[in-house]
């Protein structure tokens, strides 16, 4: 039996070899997390800190963390259907369903779960990157105006300016002839306000 | 800072599908904390680089492997391992790689010291198990690579420290042999393997370390064969001890020949002591056995004479050889006296001269000294100083230097059993009435600055002084109880048997107590701690007395043994009484009841059947006597696939008469068929939940009756075939059955098979509906379900004529012996992530909205809304739907990041949240543990009943000011504008 590490060195050389029939009583999966630099720089993972990256397999079966390029490899794994979850603080990966075949030893089938789309080869890249944070919206004179207290003065505002004008635009004669009628029919009782308060 | 008032109308508008928990960054740390721990440390590599920080790297019980800061005990980094990738062995290569091999020495890992990053994993196999051994030579070169050596699975290999490469493999195929030692004689370049072989034959191996080449294999029997283990006191002998414990065998194998002397010990220690065992140790020269009340040092003089050097009686540590030069090693002992430990530093070949003698005063809630590191320092007068590592009973980390205690790490708290909250002492009048802000221009001078931060004109500076400002209110860690329930104790039990209270407000330890009844005993040979109750949660009559907690624990692994019961004061953290039970405790079930002195009655089920009433009293005998026939219980055995539902039936008929005991009887079982059905997950409600209303009005007007009942068990079981992990098994031979199962009458309610689902299953239950999350083979994706539960015997209430004319059946007793009519709905969806916990919030009166807390496999705490868990969901809500807030439907359920409660952070290795209700409504306090530790409050409709954090007095008043400042001016210039027309 040749040393498996050599074998996991042609394995990593190309890439495309993912799922390699490995010594003994099962097979290997190796694959690659690339996180893209750029995203997520907002200090949650320097972009290229792979250490606190974590590759975990059916739900936590087998642990295991990324080499400095990124590599992971799973040996020992039985022939089945599997599902690689990576979870990095900052990014959202979906998790990857992997089949590894008894019969046709290193061929790739490999699907993210979340969209269905399928993997020529093993290299998992987060979907989204995750801000965890609301940001604080810059200072606007519409937040201020939107806010409760903002509409309270607005109100005010209007009651004391516009309603003046209001008044003053109206005709002296309407204004006469209304408050004659407001004196006939007298003060308006809150009873008589209310729908059901007249009949009693 | 609870405004309690109107606010309630804001409920309605958090309706809205925005995150409800989400947080600015600066808000970090307010209401939360967080602390890391690493556990147990079962080894410590210091590393002996000369420049830069000083740094211990440790193993624990854990799975941890972490680097520590030797001058404060901080983490620089820290790799939480698989649950079963348990670390066999440590060791630092080159100075720059730390080495671990783990799971049972199959998996060698290089990781990058200075900052943790994984360097090459490489897998070990070998054909049978065995010990597994790791060896870093210092001198030991392959072509210019450094080598290690690693003994697992019955396989030597060595490999290169560069790149993990197996550079040759020797196997040890011999179907008895038993591995005890791997040694490698500095400056040679061999290979000493020795073992057992048939428990009575020894032998050992010499192998050239360049290529793995067998150079010599000898064997010697001993009819007396062997027990336990071996300790090196030299690179070429060995000493053992005999299957009967009595007689140490001296074994060297000095140039390939073996040769042995025996000595029994009654000749060299006068009193016969009985078996003795060794204590492992690296120490040259000196080897230590131990009987039941001596341990006594022997050092090996030349030709395998023993000689007795020191005998004790106290408990004693010691730790492995340090080399300080090139002949002479060091190590440290430490034993212990009444309330101190003594500290003394020795050369290996010369035993009275100590290097260093210190007394250390200690704790004694820190139990014993479970292991000693040594490490040594250059002073600067160029003597050599010592500083040791010690890891105490309670699991904590300490390092002693200079007679001084310089740091400790509290680890036993990564080790979490259970968790209850107590409340903290009511305040009295005239001790600490809360401090009125201290001037009125400082205060303002505060809501200045936050209303300059909410509107984003707030300098860097001035950013700082808001933050300082808010960890600073030094209101959240009072001592005292406050009006809003947001300060408690969190009394946790950790797996060393120690008691811990720590405070919500900041996550400090108020106390903590070494439990004396899980100290391991005569009686009790290892105590493990099982559950925490509230015993004692005085409110009423009893306001003077302190509130404790029950804590249950038994005496050995096995669940017939013996149970201890303690009873601790939650604010002193005095053990108030302890219990040695005659009986074991299989089950515990807190009544409803409380006595007089609010005193929870306690059930205690033995393995016999049998219930035992507790606290032992003639009060609380008689008010359990009136619920005689009221109180029923289940088990579960998942090893045989049954539930059973229990009653009592009439008191003990034993030969001893104990009033406080009383024999049960079975109502009925549920046998799930084994070759089909397997239980993986069984929940029932929280006990002491509280449901606001059991009326839901849905759209148009109309009301559904949810289906309440304590006695509610919901049961999942899988195919047997799909038990195991993931991918070892196929969709059509899997399948997951749900059950809702009433626990007083056996009444299967509701029973759904999903087809090509397994497990894990992790389920809550709350209110009338459970929530469950498995493994959906066919789609290749978890999934989470909803069962909710309605009672349609009270559906015809809703005509209004039969309400006025008294033809309801509202008042009619509800009994769960007369059939009750059920209807369920249920819905599923596809969840991105595996699940670790799941848990649902609990509030004060159960009004506000519920939110699952999900942990995550990454360990993370996502708050998702129990409305995305609405069995109502459709495609197309109608209008009316939608106004009652029902979201329309989508196959998966969403992960909005604003919604994670543990924001950035991570609690590593999480086992389990918990919620509990604060006194404010809105709140809930949750509390996530495993090794890390995090605590948050969340308000899942929001804070609708006081003013946030956040909200700007100096606004308010900003406000008032000018609308006064407004009415003033306007009614001067109308009086001026009065006067104008009048003159006009």
């Amino acid at each position: 039996m040749a040393p498996i590490a050599r074998l996991l060195l042609l394995a990593l050389l190309s890439t495309a070899l993912t799922i390699s029939s490995g010594s003994g009583d099962g097979y290997t999966i190796n694959g690659r997390v690339k996180i893209p630099q750029g995203l997520g720089t907002k200090g949650f993972a320097l972009p290229g800190k792979t250490s606190n990256v974590k590759v975990i397999l059916n739900g936590g079966q087998i642990v295991t963390y990324l080499r400095p390029d990124g590599y992971f490899l799973f040996q020992n794994i039985p022939a089945g259907t599997h599902l690689i979850e990576v979870t990095a603080i900052g990014y959202f990966f979906s998790p990857v369903r992997v089949d590894v075949s008894a019969r046709n030893p290193g061929k790739v089938q490999a699907a993210l779960t979340e969209n269905r789309r399928g993997l020529s080869e093993l290299v998992l890249e987060p979907l989204r990157d995750e801000q965890y944070y609301e940001i604080r919206e810059p200072f606007s004179i519409m937040s201020v105006v939107k806010s409760p207290m903002g509409l309270m003065v607005g109100f005010m505002l209007v009651v004391v300016f516009l309603m003046p004008k209001l008044v003053e635009n109206m005709d002296p004669e309407e204004m006469r002839r209304a408050q004659e009628e407001m004196r006939n029919q007298g003060v308006p009782s809150l009873a008589s306000l209310l729908p059901g308060g007249g009949r009693n | 800072m609870a405004i309690r008032s109107f606010f309630l109308f804001i409920l309605f508008f958090s309706s809205s599908l925005s995150p409800v928990f989400s947080l600015y960054e600066d808000q970090v740390g307010l209401m939360d904390w967080h602390q890391q721990y690493i556990g147990k440390v079962k080894q410590a590599v210091f590393s002996s680089q000369r420049a830069g920080r000083k740094r211990v790297v440790v193993s624990t019980e854990e799975n941890v492997i972490a680097s520590l800061d030797l001058r404060h005990g901080e983490i620089f980094w820290r790799h939480l391992l698989g649950a079963d990738d348990v670390i066999d062995g440590i060791d630092i290569g080159l100075g720059k790689y730390v080495i671990t091999l783990s799971s049972g020495g199959s998996i060698l890992r290089s990781w990058n010291l200075p900052d943790g990053q994984m360097v090459w994993e490489s897998s070990l196999q070998g054909p049978k198990h065995s010990k597994s051994f790791l060896l870093v030579p210092t001198n030991l070169k392959f072509d210019k690579d450094n080598v290690l050596v690693v003994f697992s699975n019955g396989r030597l290999h060595a490999i290169s420290c560069i790149d993990g490469e197996v550079l040759w493999k020797k196997d040890f195929e011999a179907e008895s042999f038993e591995v005890q030692q791997v040694i490698q004689p500095p400056g040679s370049d061999l290979i000493y393997v020795v073992g057992f072989a048939a428990s009575y034959q020894f032998e050992m191996y010499q192998i050239n370390a360049k290529n793995g080449e067998l150079l010599k294999h000898e064997s010697a029997s001993f009819s007396s064969g062997f027990s336990g283990e071996v300790s090196l006191v030299s690179t070429e002998t060995v000493v053992a001890l005999d299957s009967t414990g009595s007689i140490l065998l001296t074994i060297s194998f000095q140039d390939g020949k073996i040769s042995s002397q025996q000595t029994p010990i009654s000749n060299l220690v006068e009193d016969s002591l009985g078996p003795a065992v060794i204590i492992p140790s690296s120490v040259s020269g000196i080897f230590a056995i131990k009987t039941d009340a001596v341990t006594v040092f022997i050092r090996v003089i030349g030709e395998g004479k023993l000689e007795v050097v020191e005998k004790t009686t106290h408990e004693i540590a010691v730790s492995d050889a340090l080399s300080i030069s090139e002949d002479q090693q060091a190590f440290a002992l430490i034993q212990h006296a009444s309330s101190e430990i003594h500290l003394t530093v020795k050369l290996a070949h010369d035993w009275d001269g100590n290097l260093l003698k210190e007394s250390v005063k200690m704790d004694w809630q820190r139990g014993l000294v479970h292991k000693v590191f040594i490490n040594n320092y250059i002073r600067t007068d160029r003597s050599y100083g010592f500083r040791v590592l010690i890891v105490m009973e309670d699991h904590s980390l300490l390092l002693l230097q200079q007679g001084e205690i310089v740091w400790s790490r509290e680890d036993g708290l990564a080790s979490i059993i259970d968790v209850t909250t107590s409340e903290l002492p009511v305040e009295r009048n005239g001790v600490s009435v809360a401090k009125v802000e201290h001037n009125l221009f400082e205060w303002l001078k505060g809501h200045m600055l936050k209303l300059k931060g909410t509107l984003m004109l707030a300098s860097p500076e001035d950013m700082a002084a808001i933050q300082s400002m808010r960890l600073k209110s030094s209101e959240k860690s009072k001592m005292t109880r406050d009006h809003n329930g947001f300060r408690k104790l969190l009394i946790v039990l950790t797996r060393a048997g120690k008691l811990f209270a720590l405070h919500t407000g900041d996550g400090r330890i108020v106390w903590s107590h070494l439990l004396r009844s899980l100290h391991k005993s005569e009686a009790c040979q290892s105590p493990i701690g099982l559950n925490l109750y509230q015993w004692q949660v005085p409110h009423h009559h009893a306001m003077d007395e302190n509130p404790s907690v029950l804590v249950v624990s038994r005496c050995g692994p096995s669940s017939d043994t013996p149970g201890v019961l303690s009873f601790v004061d939650t604010y002193t953290g005095k053990e108030l009484s302890s219990l040695s039970l005659d009986h074991a405790v299989v089950q515990v079930i807190p009544l409803p009841y409380t006595d007089s002195t609010e005193q929870r009655l306690h059930l205690l089920i033995n393995a016999d059947k049998h219930a035992h009433l507790y606290p032992k009293t003639s009060e609380a005998l008689s008010i359990f006597k009136r619920e005689f026939l009221n109180i029923y219980w289940y088990s579960v055995e998942d090893q045989n696939g049954i539930i059973k539902g229990h009653a009592l039936k009439c008191k003990c008929t034993g030969e001893v008469a104990d009033e406080f005991c009383f024999d049960t009887r079975d109502l009925w079982s549920v046998v799930f068929p084994s070759e089909s059905e397997k239980i993986v997950a069984t929940v029932t409600r929280k006990l002491n939940e509280v449901v606001h209303t059991q009326a839901k009005v849905v759209a148009d007007q109309d009301v559904m009756y949810k289906y309440i009942s304590r006695n509610l068990l919901f049961v999942a079981t899988v195919a047997p075939k799909g038990s195991g992990e993931i991918g070892s098994v196929t969709p059509e031979e899997s399948w997951l059955v749900a059950y809702l199962i009433d626990t007083v009458t056996g009444r299967i309610l509701h029973r759904v098979t999903h087809h090509g689902s397994q497990g894990p299953v992790h389920a809550v239950f709350s209110e009338n509906w459970v929530v469950y999350h498995y493994f959906n083979l066919r789609a290749h994706r978890y999934e989470m379900s909803v069962i909710e539960i309605y009672d349609q015997s009270r559906a015809d209430n809703k005509d209004v004529w039969k309400l006025v004319l008294g033809k309801h059946n509202l008042t009619s007793p509800i009994s769960l012996f007369s059939r009750p009519e059920v209807i369920t709905k249920s819905q599923s969806y596809f969840f991105t992530h595996s699940l670790k916990a799941i848990a649902v919030t609990s509030t004060a009166k159960g009004i506000t909205s519920k939110q699952l807390l999900l942990g995550t496999i990454g360990d993370q705490v996502l708050a998702l809304d129990k409305r995305f868990l609405d069995p109502r969901r459709t495609v197309n809500p109608t209008q009316a739907e939608k106004e009652e807030g029902i979201i329309p439907l989508t196959d998966s359920l969403p992960i909005i990041p604003q919604s994670y409660v543990t924001h950035a952070l991570r609690v590593e290795g999480l086992r389990g949240i918990i919620t509990v209700p604060a006194k404010l409504e809105s709140t809930t306090l949750v509390f996530a543990h495993g090794v890390d530790l995090f605590f948050t409050q969340l308000a899942p409709s929001r804070t609708y009943d006081s003013l946030t954090e956040d909200f700007s007095y100096a606004l308010l008043l900003i406000t008032i000011v000018a609308l006064v400042a407004a009415i003033f001016v306007t009614w001067r210039l109308s009086e001026r504008k009065e006067l104008q027309e009048k003159w006009r």
